[in-house]
């Protein structure tokens, strides 16, 4: 009998296999070269060469593909092989009886950390159980979507209601001597917050030229928000940072830099974020690891080369209404009351307590509620976080537009909904049916670095951002990986998908007989799930 | 669609001169009822301007709770007049067994009350009669306020003259303003509350239109203001919307249009008010409409209005002489009541376009 060693990790404790077929190897050496997690290697095989049986055996040794079995050097499925192989001689395929999450906690005594995307998709997509039901036909005529104008523009900034305007009447024409909370007219569609840090340089690059794009030269008013992790300085002193949406979160990084600009600063920024916390990993802070703190981040953050970990909490923060007074006040108060600033929180049981407070709030300077669901994506986490916790975005989405609804509040405090939009390819739908059941726009981030290149998914195919090692040059600082993304194509890429999803909003407003977004127009929403019509108030059919 | 219809006049006009109106616009509508409200009151209730004009159709039972209710709140009947109902075979209508047209004076306790609490009361009365009604299955109060009575029925609008001895112009009641709608039918339900034109304290509306954001409209409104009730069809909600900026935020007329079809940012950006027009699209933004619509308004100081949206996808016309200004869906309509006019002052109000005439019949144009 054989001696087994069964407590070491071997090939089949791993998440993916690589299948390699030597015949059709030419040994380039391509896809050992392009694997970013050193997950293949070549190796020597010795193998018998067939004979007689008297003859004595004749081993031959040949080099081959193999995969490395290790708990960090091992595959994630990115398929980055498959892609430089000239001839197709790997393939890779799921392995349904890995062990490796528990093998890791048993051999490491840590929770494992991962990025990307929750991998346990155990809900199934409310959004894909409703449908656009309320089609205009005779009742009230459907618009056209090329030929008639559309307005798909919402405010950010605190919305008063028309009572505390204070308007004054004079020679027959609304005056007014009051200042108001600021307001910014924007797309409703926002480039979700994602770090200089939690991805490349090249990638933070591409989205802030396509920003300046899509407003210069298309007119789509497209507004980025810069993630917690600073902004460059040039860029900050530029006239583009008036579609940057600055983020300040637990961790505070890149604000030295910012405060340091201001005196330079030529435009006001869009708005600034504050981040409570994130659909992906509710209750987590900001979290980057030191193999991903290059030295220009370290600049730009002003940190030192170290894992960068921003608290779950900000800092000196215990209830809502002191940071509405401390840090709402002060955010404010920095831009002289001139931009918006908004909170950006995950989705929870909680959230229409948050909203509730803030709506009540005396001072009218919360100027935008970022609700983001369970989908959402993330640069880094423990899975522990990512896979179970959060809630859905729909039906909170529908609670705090209702809770507003309920106090005849609606639209005073702009909501922006995101968390897994587009996970099934139909982003322009996604929106268009959180926009009918409250909010005033949604964000996006994930599926954007999707447009660029991540090869990621929802089944755990790598989703390895924490690592720095990202295959696609996305979600790391390394200068060889970061290459292989080119900005320009990125940028080109982002600016034709909005120009797509632009086009796809107007086709639904346009049946649906809307000219300016139906901002609450749950009316035009069915569905065939019971469950989901009772729990949204919408209409069921079947 | 529907077929709308209002006339101002300096002098005492007849309802049957809006039924007229109205019967040359029927291949426009369904033939499936007839309501008109009368502003400015003439004939036996010129004395009375001051006091509030109860508008009901009720049974026996609807009429006496809302007599006890009024009386127990201290109202006082002063005048009662009752349209003298021909019960002729054939006709197309649905009657109810009373109609209830009285003038009443206010309660004691409010002899020395402000206008303010004055109206404060009639709204309160007024929704406690509908709901009163509205649980026993009873009735429908259509107005009470001073100086307005308010008719509505379901049925062929000829009949529903001929019923109501509307066709006789040599008697009662008369009025210098009278809108009115020939069409019962909605896109929800024959519901007689659902026929327009709408009434709120002395504000009324008609929309030949559709308010593609009525669901919005609703949720918003609901919670604007107590006398926001009914929501049967969705043009009582521009109803609403012109109470709420003109009387409740007191904001001049002409911001009405900019509340229900409010223009694109990159259209309010190029002008000097862009500040207050921004404000106003961002608060009000639940109040927008969204669809085809050409409204006509009274307002309670006699002001006729008519306001037409974006894209003018609905008819209106406006024809007058001297003393008579009509505003309707269809010019045949006009030409019937006014054949001599001169046509060359015949309006056809634009786009987002707002005409207001005022009590001396001049008008007003305001291009948004």
């Amino acid at each position: 009998m054989a001696t087994v060693k069964v407590n070491q990790l071997h090939l089949d404790d791993l998440p993916w296999i690589v299948e390699y077929d030597e015949a059709k190897c030419i040994q380039c050496g391509k896809c050992v070269a392009t694997c970013s997690f050193k997950a293949i290697k070549p190796a020597i095989e010795q193998r018998k060469v067939s004979g007689s049986i008297t003859e004595k055996n004749k081993i031959e040794k040949r080099i081959v593909i193999k995969q490395n079995i290790s708990f960090s050097e091992y595959c994630r499925g990115c398929g980055m092989c498959t892609r430089v192989c000239p001839n197709g001689a790997l393939k890779i395929t799921k392995n349904n009886d890995s062990r490796l999450s528990v093998r890791y906690r048993a051999e490491k005594g840590e929770s494992i950390k991962k990025g990307g995307r929750s991998n346990l998709n155990t809900e199934g997509r409310t959004l894909d159980k409703i449908k656009v039901g309320r089609i205009s036909q005779m009742t009230d005529p459907s618009l056209d979507a090329v030929r008639h104008t559309f307005e798909l523009k919402t405010p950010l900034g605190r919305v008063l209601s028309a009572d505390k305007l204070n308007f004054e009447i004079k020679n027959d024409e609304i005056i007014s001597n009051t200042k108001l909370p600021p307001n910014r007219w924007i797309y409703p569609i926002i480039i979700g917050d994602m770090s200089i840090g939690a991805v490349s340089w090249r990638m933070w690059e591409a989205m802030a030229i396509a920003t300046a794009y899509l407003n210069e030269v298309m007119g789509i008013p497209v507004r980025m928000c810069t993630g917690e992790g600073g902004i460059p300085s040039k860029l900050l002193k530029s006239k583009y940072v008036k579609y940057m949406i600055l983020q300040i979160a637990s961790g505070h990084f890149g604000w030295n830099r910012i405060i340091d600009a201001m005196p330079d600063m030529v435009e006001d920024p869009a708005g600034i974020l504050i981040k409570i916390g994130q659909g992906a990993k509710p209750g987590d802070g900001g979290m980057l690891m030191a193999n991903k703190v290059a030295k220009y981040i370290q600049e730009i953050r002003g940190v030192p080369k170290a894992d960068l970990l921003s608290p779950p909490n900000h800092q000196g923060l215990y209830s809502i209404e002191e940071s509405v007074q401390k840090m709402f006040l002060s955010m404010n108060a920095a831009f002289n009351f001139k931009v918006p600033v908004a909170i950006k929180v995950a989705a929870s049981a909680t959230s229409v307590s948050v909203y509730n407070n803030l709506l009540r709030d005396p001072y009218n300077i919360v100027g935008g509620f970022f609700l983001d669901g369970l989908a959402a994506g993330t640069g880094a986490a423990y899975e522990i976080s990512l896979n179970h916790t959060g809630h859905p975005i729909t039906s909170k989405l529908r609670d705090c537009y209702l809770a507003a609804v309920h106090q005849g509040r609606q639209g005073e405090i702009p909501i922006f909904a995101g968390g897994g939009l587009g996970q099934t390819g139909s982003f322009a739908a996604d929106a268009f049916k959180l926009i009918c059941l409250g909010a005033n726009g949604v964000f996006t981030g994930r599926l954007l670095l999707e447009i660029a290149g991540c090869i990621g998914n929802d089944l755990d195919k790598c989703n390895a951002c924490n690592t720095g090692l990202c295959p696609a040059g996305i979600a790391s600082q390394d200068i060889c990986l970061t290459k292989r993304l080119d900005i320009d194509k990125v940028a080109q890429n982002l600016v034709n998908f909005f120009i797509a999803t632009d086009f796809e909003l107007r086709k639904l407003m346009a049946a649906t007989g809307c000219s300016s977004l139906p901002i609450g127009r749950s009316d035009a929403l069915i569905t065939v799930d019971k469950n989901v019509a009772d729990r949204l108030d919408i209409q069921y059919v079947c | 669609m529907c077929r709308i219809g209002a006339i101002k006049s300096k002098r005492y006009i007849h309802p049957s001169m809006a039924l007229k109106l109205m019967r040359s616009q029927q291949e426009g509508h369904d033939d499936s009822g007839f309501a008109f409200v009368m502003q400015d009151l003439g004939g036996i209730f010129e004395t009375y301007k001051d006091l509030p004009c109860l508008s009901m159709a009720a049974t026996v039972q609807g009429t006496r709770l809302a007599e006890d209710i009024l009386h127990d709140i201290g109202f006082s009947r002063v005048l009662q007049w009752s349209p003298e109902v021909n019960h002729q075979k054939g006709l197309k209508i649905s009657p109810m067994p009373n109609y209830i047209f009285e003038v009443l004076q206010y309660p004691k306790s409010h002899k020395y009350a402000t206008k303010e609490e004055k109206e404060e009361l009639l709204i309160d009365t007024c929704l406690k009669i509908r709901k009163t009604l509205e649980e026993n299955n009873s009735g429908y109060i259509y107005s009470f306020w001073p100086d307005i009575l308010t008719l509505k029925e379901i049925g062929s609008p000829k009949d529903i003259g001929t019923y109501f001895n509307l066709w006789n112009d040599k008697e009662g009641p008369y009025a210098k303003i009278i809108t009115a709608q020939c069409r019962q039918n909605t896109n929800y339900d024959i519901v007689r509350y659902a026929a327009h034109p709408f009434v709120l304290e002395g504000y009324t509306v008609l929309a030949n239109g559709e308010n593609t954001f009525y669901e919005k409209n609703k949720l918003y409104q609901q919670g604007l203001y107590k006398g926001y009730v009914g929501f049967e069809s969705d043009s009582q909600c521009f109803l609403y919307t012109l109470h709420y900026v003109n009387k409740i935020l007191k904001w001049p007329l002409k911001y009405f249009m900019h509340v229900i079809n409010p223009l694109s940012y990159d259209s309010i950006n190029q002008r000097k008010d862009k500040d207050i027009l921004l404000r106003i699209k961002a608060s009000l933004e639940h109040l927008e409409t969204n669809g085809p619509n050409a409204v006509l308004a009274v307002t309670p100081d006699g002001k006729l209005l008519c306001v037409c949206d974006p894209k003018k996808l609905r008819p209106v016309a406006i024809g007058r002489n001297e003393d008579t200004v009509i505003m309707t869906s269809e010019v045949a309509g006009i030409n019937d009541i006014l054949p001599h006019r001169d046509i060359r002052k015949d309006i056809y109000p634009k786009e987002r376009e707002m005409v207001v005439i005022n009590n001396d019949l001049t008008v007003e144009r305001w291009q948004q």
